[in-house]
């Protein structure tokens, strides 16, 4: 298939991986453990496991997948104030198809549905604007979630609610942004990560200029990653080749997307309908500040959690989950004391096993190939 | 006959006698339903002759939309039961055929549907010989669910089962991957994409006849509707504690079905399929099973995807085109479109 094959080809695979194995000797290093590599990009993630990459690098490369699955991340206390507002007799709840299935701490919206709320799965949010449009009766709410990628396509319907003077339009707003949660990440003493991937969606958005800290202020090397499986060998070869030859900055491979600049007209909308929350809690990171938006004042009569009362409980992750460890890179998803036992893709405990980009789901259906052929 | 279902054709009345008369009898034709007694009635003698054991099997069809392209719910219906049938070595004979009808149903669709059971049925060699009617009121039922049972007759010495997989063994598929999964995602009109894609919905009876004749001993056999090809790889590698192996790129999968699931973050293993199925046979009989499935029209475009080892039991694995393999594992639940 045109413009996907080309970027599935085995034999540059195998030529990068050579390439990369050529280098990983000229780092130095002052112990043996292996090199620790964050995709950040649950999408990233995702694309590893499908195509079997973790197999295909050295032994000496251990790819740490992060927390960029916004589905995941998800607080349970988020899905239930969801679910809340779902099971209103006026609403018609409009969300992506994979929140569906994240639990809350009673029910998933799946079950909402099931027990007769109106949630319905759209492919964007001008879907659930077309649908309000065509109820004028009921309260259309759009499930608003996802990083600088999915903002600009929020923030763009809002606009075009207003000019259309639509009033029976809201949205509940959990985008949540990318740089807080680097930093974050980067600042926990345990952190042992040598070198990133950056998200390519975010940085089509957001440009190149918002991750330069991960390289001045952090020292750490950071690519701005595709998400074909050659794209992903390619900027770890970046990463290395620039560990190997002492450097450190944001380097872009996904160029024929992302633009240094980002996206002007994408980042004016958002900058319009959102504006930063003081914290926002994340599942299995706790809060984070700055972490996430809501919508400005004059955009209120939008803004779900504003238009109706929403429970808001802060629903504590379960004590036994070690989300948090393995994000950081700390442990393996197979070293965590729930997975795979307590804590399964049918009945995820954490946020990692809940959505196929969260690490522990992808290692779950794909990866444990490796342990049960040893 | 113009006009809609109302209540009084399921009441036990005339209006139902003149629907069963005119619509099914007439459309269905065929003397043992003709007869109209409550049950039908199957010479033994017939059956004895054909093997030494019946195959019985139903299946409930509700699918939305009624009509799409390149099928219908009624071909489905057909089709889904004989293929069940067939898929256990059977020739499949008789059909029955129970509908459930919202008030308010035109007639018309009925009635096209009524045609495109009976052009199945004929197509597949079977018989409608008996069946049930029941209209229930506006929304107790999405305009028209449907079951199918069917039995058939099993020749002596054939022995499908998914327990029969055997390391060295050869997994075949007979043609295209995820058409009728595609098709269906892409007949709900939300997508409105250009490239409308057909169902793959057709009787496999034919098929697994000949490759029966090329192979009395074919292992395992199965169709891979819900749950897709993966769902089918999985069953045989559990029955059979083996390992299934599957080359990626030897998948038949069109173009325009891995588009879909490129924009949706679908897995093609895992799309549904109304007209094809998975085989495993003796790694010697792979290629005349292969030779005759190409000659047929259900199998014209038969491929060996892959083959059976020892370990890790009880695991389908991919080879990926791209040079790593992963475990293609039981969906949990259905699949749901990624976000980003």
């Amino acid at each position: 298939m045109k413009f996907v094959d080309e970027f599935r080809d085995p034999d540059k695979a195998r030529a990068l991986i050579r390439e990369i194995e050529t280098l990983l000797p000229e780092i130095p290093r002052s112990d043996e453990r292996p090199l620790q590599i964050m995709e950040f990009c649950g999408g990233h993630t995702h694309t590893i496991f499908r195509y079997g990459l973790e197999q295909m690098l050295p032994g000496a490369i251990e790819l740490v997948h992060g927390p960029g699955c916004p589905v995941c991340v998800l607080p349970m206390g988020r899905v239930d104030d969801c679910v809340a507002l779902a099971e209103r007799p006026e609403v018609i709840f409009t969300t992506f198809g994979d929140a569906m299935r994240v639990p809350g701490s009673k029910k998933s919206l799946l079950q909402a549905k099931a027990e007769g709320a109106d949630v319905r799965m759209v492919y964007s949010p001008l879907d659930a604007l077309a649908l309000a449009r065509a109820n004028p009766d009921r309260e259309v709410i759009f499930f608003a979630l996802g990083f600088e990628t999915t903002m600009p396509s929020t923030a763009l319907t809002v606009l075009a609610a207003e000019r259309e003077g639509i009033d029976n339009f809201s949205l509940f707003c959990n985008h949540i942004t990318t740089v807080p949660t680097i930093k974050a990440i980067l600042d926990s003493p345990d952190m042992r990560i040598d070198a990133f991937l950056a998200p390519g969606h975010v940085s089509m958005v957001v440009g190149e200029a918002p991750f330069r800290f991960v390289a001045e202020n952090y020292g750490k090397p950071i690519v701005i990653t595709g998400f074909e499986p050659l794209d992903i060998l390619q900027s770890l070869w970046m990463v290395i080749r620039q560990l190997a030859e002492g450097r450190c900055e944001i380097e872009n491979q996904y160029r024929r997307i992302v633009p240094p600049e980002g996206n002007s007209a994408g980042l004016e909308a958002v900058a319009k309908v959102f504006e930063l929350r003081e914290f926002f809690e994340w599942r299995g990171l706790g809060s984070i500040d700055h972490s996430g938006v809501r919508m400005r004042e004059e955009y209120a009569h939008f803004d779900a959690e504003r238009k109706f009362p929403v429970p808001s409980l802060k629903i504590a992750d379960p004590r036994s989950c070690q989300c948090g460890e393995v994000l950081k890179g700390v442990i393996r998803p197979r070293e965590c004391k729930v997975y795979g036992r307590q804590c399964t893709p049918q009945t995820p405990m954490g946020a990692l096993m809940v959505s196929s980009e969260g690490a522990c789901a992808a290692y779950y259906q794909y990866g444990r190939l490796a342990v049960e052929t040893q | 006959m113009n006009g809609t279902i109302t209540l009084a054709h399921g009441a036990g009345g005339r209006a139902m006698r003149e629907l069963i008369d005119t619509l099914f009898v007439g459309g269905y034709g065929n003397d043992l339903l003709a007869a109209l007694e409550d049950q039908a009635r199957l010479e033994l003698d017939a059956l004895v002759a054909r093997g030494d054991r019946l195959a019985f099997t139903t299946d409930s069809y509700v699918v939305d939309p009624l009509f799409f392209p390149g099928g219908d719910i009624g071909k489905l219906a057909i089709t889904g039961t004989v293929n069940d049938l067939a898929v256990g070595g059977a020739r499949p004979l008789y059909i029955s055929c129970g509908m459930i009808l919202e008030e308010g149903l035109p007639l018309d669709t009925l009635r096209r549907l009524v045609a495109s059971m009976k052009a199945t049925a004929d197509e597949a060699g079977v018989q409608i010989v008996t069946g049930d009617t029941k209209v229930v009121h506006r929304g107790a039922a999405d305009k028209l669910f449907i079951n199918t049972a069917g039995i058939g007759v099993i020749p002596a010495g054939v022995d499908i089962r998914a327990a029969r997989a055997r390391p060295g063994d050869r997994i075949l598929v007979n043609g295209w991957i995820g058409d009728h999964g595609a098709a269906i995602v892409d007949a709900r009109g939300e997508l409105a994409l250009d490239n409308p894609m057909e169902t793959d919905c057709q009787p496999l009876g034919g098929l697994v006849e000949a490759m029966l004749t090329a192979c009395p001993d074919i292992h395992c056999l199965r169709d891979a509707t819900r749950g897709g090809l993966a769902g089918v790889l999985n069953e045989f590698a559990t029955a059979s504690s083996c390992a299934l192996h599957v080359e990626e790129t030897a998948v038949p999968i069109h173009d325009t079905v891995r588009g879909v699931c490129e924009i949706l973050g679908l897995d093609p293993l895992y799309l549904a399929n109304e007209g094809k199925l998975a085989a495993i046979v003796a790694p010697e009989d792979a290629e005349p099973v292969l030779e005759v499935m190409h000659a047929h029209p259900a199998g014209h475009d038969a491929a060996i995807i892959g083959e059976v080892t020892e370990s890790p039991a009880g695991s389908v694995i991919l080879h990926t085109g791209f040079g790593g393999e992963r475990i293609v594992d039981l969906l949990v639940g259905e699949q749901l479109p990624r976000i980003c």
